[in-house]
């Protein structure tokens, strides 16, 4: 059993950005993630202006820098990809540090850096203040189709319950003297990878089997309404509002 | 419709039921048994008696090949198959089969939400539920992060807060340590709730259930006290019935039933 009791993702506290409704939040990080990947890839400073308003969001939810800057590691292999662009992207040509690049290799390189550490900034700063439990709450409120939503909710319940089936079925390969080391190996590998599909899927045929013995009839009953008002609504979209702002003045500028 | 002339009917009565699976496997051969209103009976036999498949025939999930089911008098058909699910709460044997939300407080709410209840009616049963097998501080946990025992107790709240009027549990004292069996059995002891307990475990059904019936190779081969049918040794033999090492039920003075 794993020893963490919450989600590595989530911080735990008390904020007025914890304290959001959920789907207010998501729908915020969207429009944000929206507006920010429409603004001209010129407008350089509009992108400054964008991490600013993600540092004011950082310093309301209380969530340290080293934190925020940490979770960002995520986005590394992006980067690399976006550090060769200069370099294989034709067109004109320009001196850089005695390296010579593309122009519109190093926009585009520029382009994927700056959006995409936004976009994953964002995202970060959702995931750790909202529960996991409380963003499916927000879909479902946002009305995702169901369906997802209870895929989604089935995987973070019988995560643990299926890596812990795939680490006891490992420690039985090895206890008769099995170690995986080349490719003449990979045929047991994948039979045990069968086993644990064909495991995990009768599972499932268990698992609905309890859920209709509870009545389940095809959709899941609403427990918990997640409601916001009027002025969470609006604090919400403080965000995505003063990012559209700059946005627009990107453009016309 | 009833002809029972008992005012009170009982909560489980099984007339002649038989069941072949779609492979052609006939399962159960005319199983007859009733349980009383309030009675806790061990329901016992070897692997592959059909336990399970009878089991599963008590809420409408096997539909009956022939012979009838009636739970607290009502039949159990396509019409009335939501109310019999409330009815009938069958505790899993597997605890992680039975939990399957996030939080342990939404997975006792499953049943009742299912069954339309919401706010704080619904909260309120949740709450009761749970105290009723000592689980009340841990609603806001996720399932996963108990130990068996306990989620084999929150497993019996998931079905208590459907308000059953027969409580089915397969194999209840599986895989729990001698403290965990011992807790199980003074919850189950204290319900007010008519039980029928399918087990393996003959001392368990002993201390629990006044009355125990053998089902084996499709039919209830034996319908008795407890404490007589274990200690009918021929009998036992005869249906792969062991006793553990060492335990010797004219030994223990009974008080349950």
């Amino acid at each position: 059993m794993g020893a963490g009791h919450a989600h590595k993702l989530y911080r735990h506290g008390h904020s007025p950005v914890h304290d959001l409704p959920p789907h207010c939040k998501l729908a915020a990080v969207f429009c944000f993630v929206v507006v920010v990947v429409s603004t001209p890839r010129e407008a350089v400073w509009a992108f400054g202006l964008y991490a600013l308003l993600i540092a004011g969001v950082t310093a309301l939810a209380r969530i340290p820098a080293g934190f925020l800057l940490k979770r960002l590691l995520i986005e590394v292999p992006f980067v690399a990809f976006a550090l060769l662009m200069p370099f294989v992207v034709p067109g004109e040509q320009t001196h850089l540090l005695g390296l010579s690049v593309s122009v519109p290799g190093l926009w585009g390189a520029w382009n994927v850096l700056a959006k995409g550490t936004l976009g994953v900034a964002a995202s970060v700063l959702l995931a750790s203040t909202t529960e996991l439990r409380e963003l499916l709450l927000g879909l479902q409120r946002l009305k995702l189709p169901p369906l997802l939503v209870q895929i989604a909710s089935f995987m973070i319940r019988y995560g643990d319950v299926i890596t812990d089936e795939m680490r006891r079925m490992s420690i039985a390969r090895r206890s008769r003297g099995f170690e995986a080391s080349g490719i003449r190996h990979w045929g047991v590998l994948a039979k045990s990878a069968g086993a644990l599909f064909i495991r995990s899927y009768e599972r499932g045929e268990r698992v609905h089997l309890a859920m209709v013995s509870r009545g389940y009839r095809g959709s899941m009953p609403v427990i918990d309404e997640v409601t916001a008002s009027r002025t969470q609504w609006a604090y919400a979209s403080a965000l995505p509002l003063l990012a559209l702002a700059v946005c627009l003045v990107g453009w016309t500028v | 419709m009833s002809t029972d002339p008992a005012p009170v009917p009982p909560s489980l009565e099984v007339s002649g039921l038989a069941y072949a699976y779609p492979d052609g496997h006939q399962a159960l051969f005319g199983v007859d048994l009733t349980v009383g209103r309030g009675e806790r009976v061990a329901l016992l036999g070897p692997n592959g008696a059909g336990k399970t498949t009878l089991v599963l025939h008590l809420n409408g999930i096997l539909e009956a090949g022939a012979g009838s089911v009636r739970v607290a008098g009502m039949p159990v058909d396509k019409r009335n198959m939501a109310e019999i699910r409330r009815r009938v709460g069958i505790v899993f044997q597997d605890p992680d089969d039975q939990l399957f939300m996030p939080t342990v407080r939404e997975d006792v709410a499953f049943g009742p939400a299912a069954g339309g209840l919401r706010g704080a009616e619904l909260e309120e049963r949740v709450m009761e539920a749970l105290k009723q097998v000592g689980m009340e501080e841990y609603a806001a946990r996720p399932p996963h992060h108990l130990s068996f025992g306990q989620r084999r107790r929150v497993a019996v709240a998931t079905v208590l807060a459907m308000r059953p009027e027969i409580l089915v549990l397969d194999e209840p004292s599986s895989n729990l340590d001698p403290a965990s069996r011992r807790e199980l059995a003074d919850i189950l002891r204290s319900l007010d709730v008519t039980v029928l307990m399918v087990t393996h475990d003959l001392p368990y059904a002993l201390e629990l259930c006044g009355r125990a019936v053998i089902l084996s190779e499709g039919v209830i081969a034996a319908d008795d006290r407890t404490q007589d049918l274990l200690c009918d040794e021929p009998l036992m033999r005869a249906h792969r019935l062991e006793l553990p090492f060492g335990f010797d039920p004219r030994s223990v003075t009974v008080n349950s039933g």
